[in-house]
């Protein structure tokens, strides 16, 4: 049905912007230096602000009732439609990195192509949040390029973590039924068309940070459709504990 | 991030005519820096332009030379601009 196909299609870009922004914030206070630990809070203020966007209108089109606070701090891990590169663990701060980096070439496509949605509000939501996303991948690709080419150390540690995370990219890219069908309405952008402009700009910035593009073609996938592996139910469990604990809390 | 060096940043803002210092930070070069410089002193009020200077390429004057160059303008009342209104229109002069 379209209405539903419509409301999980913008609870996957709202919920990719909200356990990204998770992630990030874990990083808050422990970042290896001040002003890198100001850029990724930034950053993740800005996801926050997209994510609530993008659930307000899928519980609004949802029609069950179900707000952003709902949807964001009372589903299961089974019901969270994000992708699986977003709830990777941060692991060191190549890591973190590189899967911005690899999230943020995406988006800024994903959030281009929206602007020209057939639904106004899809159309507005994508302009406001280009305007920043544009920020963010501007400063990953800098960031990407000095890791990558940058100390013995610094590569190895960006070598390994695009070596650990390229299985994770092609679920960007693998269109399904739901894509499928508000692509052909103009609603939505089927994300198999975003793949080559995608490769395009990651080959131009390994090729500047001087890492090599892995060659491996087996992807992980699921996330989309709600089968996440254990690292989900452990970061829904830290976000969601407050207002789990105590309901409707308010200060 | 100890050999990244240090940024003084002035920041021009919609409502102003001129870069105010506004603060330091490090940065491993000149591109990072005007980014930090974005996160940390834009957060709160809209920026217009940056300017990020090495701090080593700053040259200051001594505080000990406070007397000597500063003081001799102060007696010298009729080198003040201020025995005119300054018409509207020039306000920020």
């Amino acid at each position: 049905m379209l209405l539903d196909d419509k409301s999980i299609y913008l609870m996957r870009l709202g919920d990719n912007a909200l356990v990204l922004a998770q992630r990030l914030s874990e990083w808050c206070g422990k970042g290896p230096a001040f002003e890198e630990d100001m850029a990724l809070t930034n950053t993740a203020l800005d996801l926050i602000g997209q994510a609530r966007m993008w659930l307000s209108y899928a519980g609004e089109v949802e029609g069950r009732g179900r707000d952003e606070d709902a949807l964001a701090f009372r589903r299961d891990s089974h019901e969270f439609t994000n992708l699986l590169l977003v709830e990777q663990p941060n692991g060191d701060y190549a890591n973190t990195v590189v899967r911005q980096f690899f999230f943020d070439v995406w988006h800024q496509l994903v959030l281009d192509a929206l602007t020209r949605s057939a639904d106004d509000r899809i159309a507005d939501i994508a302009s406001k949040a280009i305007k920043e996303v544009a920020y963010h991948l501007r400063r990953s690709i800098d960031l990407f390029v000095r890791l990558g080419d940058g100390s013995a150390e610094s590569r190895r540690r960006m070598q390994a973590a695009v070596d650990e995370l390229w299985m994770y990219t092609g679920e960007m890219f693998k269109a399904d039924e739901t894509e499928e069908l508000l692509g052909a309405q103009g609603l939505a952008c089927d994300p198999s068309t975003l793949k080559d402009a995608w490769l395009a700009m990651v080959h131009e910035v390994f090729a500047e940070a001087t890492l090599e593009l892995p060659a491996g073609e087996w992807m992980q996938k699921g996330g989309k459709q709600g089968r996440h592996g254990e690292h989900l139910g452990l970061l829904l469990a830290e976000m969601q504990f407050l207002q789990r604990a105590y309901p409707g809390a308010t200060w | 991030m100890k050999e990244w060096p240090l940024w003084e940043v002035f920041i021009r803002s919609q409502h102003g005519l001129a870069h105010k210092h506004v603060g330091s930070l490090h940065a491993p070069d000149a591109e990072m820096a005007i980014n930090n410089a974005r996160d940390v002193y834009t957060r709160r009020s809209e920026g217009l332009s940056i300017w990020v200077v090495p701090a080593s390429e700053v040259t200051a004057s001594s505080p000990a030379d406070k007397e000597a160059l500063f003081e001799p303008a102060n007696n010298k009342i009729y080198r003040h601009p201020t025995f005119f209104p300054v018409p509207e229109e020039v306000k920020h002069m």
